[in-house]
């Protein structure tokens, strides 16, 4: 059945004199990325929204295809952009599920800790946007400032700060050292003070807080049926968090250290509210995970033929230098069964989920990405319709809207 | 596994009192705040002076190694290449030169576009002779395409600038030999 056309043109009352017609974006300051907006205003009331995508369309999912499973995450790690990491593990995670392999403790824990820093990340540059857009530069320098110590983490994981790609089927590039912990028991004890900081800068902040209490209102039957994730659903009372429903990676072991943060809001400011305690609790994770980190070897055994091997054995022993050359032969690499999987995590912005369909070649045949922007941006216009103008960048900046995972 | 109430923390709106309702205690608040972070140690890394603090296994730009002999280590096997995800780097193969004993192929054009590659460290992990590595150099620039285009002199030149400085990488353990480059057993 042929699509048609969305005529982006005409809008529900367009024969009203009254109403008139605006386009926001997709060079706006307040939508951050390239988002655009067809905007049908009664003076400043928006009457109706209809957001058009696909500005930054970069056609990942088809590069999915054509790269193999360990080549792929350096694609994954642009599509969100704040937190990099979180996209490489949820993608790994779902190759992981189709090959059926488990993966070592030692790497669990280490994935566990990179997972909840780039939460922190994508969360402190979510809050500091939205109290930028709506007038307060302080948070966002003192919200920045701290990103920029877990990017000095990251970099000394696995040699880049942004596009780190530090995961591998079966492991991670390479392991951590113990000046790395360190760096991160640095960060869990100086944070909690970043986070008094923005909250005395906010929390009681009178222009703040009516710029966006009862902005944007989703209820919790709204948020079930327009499927929202993570932050969003969870400040509209939607008690769901995948970390504690469908445990992955170590979280069953460390369930006991976090509690979920939920609000009966709905608002943007339950939702800044939401952000900033899942922080707090991510904090918690990660005390916790690090003075549980186990040792042993961070990758699967050799004899799993699964990851690439360590220098020393490639170099040295002849079923080392076998399973290299296996790993990187355009016609061996991976041998995976014919399956189709669904792996999802809860990353920052909601669950963020990739459906893998395998042909039993070592590249995807399809590799679909479930990205939590793209569901949200579609709620967006349910929650601006009936206010103004002016809450647009409180809206947009308490859904955190990444362009690139939206139109991927 | 379904969440429970005591698995969940309910977060509240703070409460402003008659106080929160004006304007200035908040003022006040906020500017205590900052004036604070005015007399704490200043974060501003000033660039170009002060010359950043990287890891010893930051990701930069590529370095061929030499061996014992100077010669370039490559065997041209194609395995960086085929591994690259950007399809930055083009080789040419061809016989080794008459008495290099030690391998039938060398690489008789290595070129790596700089501004293809995207700094994965895919190709160091795929080599199987520890030919290319990733130096911690940060600060590549150019002012045309050309430039950026790095070919087999450039990329040895900048692993003598790497080896003098003493900056080797430490992700591949660099100094051991593959068993290519180590002589044949003799007969």
């Amino acid at each position: 059945m042929p699509l048609e056309a969305l005529d982006l043109s005409t809008e529900a009352g367009a024969d009203q004199e009254f109403l008139y017609t605006l386009n926001f974006g997709p060079q706006h300051p307040a939508t951050h990325t390239t988002l655009r907006l067809i905007l049908t205003l009664d003076g400043e009331t928006i009457v109706k929204a209809v957001p058009d995508i696909g500005y930054l369309h970069s056609g990942f999912e088809k590069l999915g295809e054509d790269l193999d499973f360990n080549q792929y995450v350096t694609i994954v790690d642009r599509m969100n952009y704040i937190s990099p990491v979180a996209n490489e593990i949820a993608w790994h995670h779902t190759v992981e599920k189709l090959l059926g392999i488990e993966i070592t403790p030692r790497c669990k824990y280490i994935r566990t800790i990179l997972a909840e820093l780039a939460r922190i990340s994508d969360h402190l540059l979510c809050v500091g946007a939205a109290a930028l857009d709506l007038g307060g530069l302080t948070a966002f320098l003192y919200a920045f400032n701290e990103r920029e110590k877990i990017y000095n983490i990251i970099e000394q994981a696995s040699g880049q700060r942004f596009h780190p790609s530090f995961t591998r089927v079966g492991g991670l590039m390479n392991d951590v050292t113990d000046d790395w912990v360190k760096l991160i028991r640095v960060f869990t004890n100086s944070f909690p003070k970043v986070h008094a900081d923005v909250v005395r800068l906010l929390n009681r902040n009178k222009i703040f807080i009516d710029r966006t209490k009862g902005i944007g209102t989703l209820t919790k039957e709204e948020a079930i049926n327009m499927s929202c994730t993570g932050p969003i659903a969870r400040s509209a009372g939607v008690v769901r968090d995948l970390r504690k429903d469908e445990p992955y990676l170590a979280y069953g072991e460390l369930a006991g250290s976090f509690k979920v943060a939920c609000s009966k809001g709905g608002d943007c400011l339950a939702r800044y509210l939401v952000r900033m305690e899942e922080m707090v609790q991510s904090v918690n994770i990660i005390k916790a995970a690090v003075e549980n980190l186990p040792s042993g070897p961070v990758n699967l055994h050799t004899e799993d033929k699964l990851n690439i091997p360590d220098k020393a054995a490639t170099y040295r022993s002849i079923e080392g230098l076998i399973q290299h050359f296996e790993l990187f032969m355009w016609n061996r690499r991976f041998e995976t069964p014919v399956n189709e999987v669904y792996g999802a995590h809860e990353t920052a912005n909601g669950e963020l989920g990739f459906y893998l369909v395998s042909d039993g070649s070592a590249k995807a045949w399809r590799a679909r990405t479930r990205p939590p922007s793209f569901i949200h941006f579609a709620i967006f216009p349910h929650l601006i319709e009936g206010h103004q103008i002016s809450d647009i960048p409180a809206v947009l900046g308490s859904l955190n809207i990444i362009a690139a995972e939206l139109d991927r | 596994m379904p969440l429970t109430e005591s698995d969940v923390t309910w977060v509240q709106e703070p409460k402003l009192g008659l106080l929160g309702q004006l304007y200035l205690p908040a003022i006040a608040d906020g500017l205590m705040t900052t004036v604070g972070h005015m007399f704490k140690k200043k974060v501003t890394e000033l660039y170009p002076e002060q010359e950043p603090k990287l890891p010893p296994n930051y990701r930069g730009v590529h370095r061929l190694n030499r061996d014992s002999e100077g010669r370039t280590k490559c065997v041209a096997c194609y395995m960086c290449a085929t591994a690259c995800p950007a399809h930055c780097i083009d080789i040419v193969a061809a016989p080794a030169p008459e008495g290099w004993k030690d391998r039938e192929k060398y690489p008789e054009t290595f070129v790596i576009d700089e501004l293809r590659c995207i700094y994965c460290g895919m190709c160091e992990e795929a080599c199987p002779v520890d030919a290319i590595e990733l130096t911690t150099l940060y600060d590549l620039t150019g002012l045309s395409r050309e430039q950026m285009i790095f070919d087999k002199e450039k990329l040895l030149s900048v692993f003598d600038v790497t080896t003098k400085a003493g900056t080797d990488p430490v992700r591949t353990r660099s100094g051991e030999l593959g068993p290519a480059s180590e002589p044949p057993p003799a007969k």
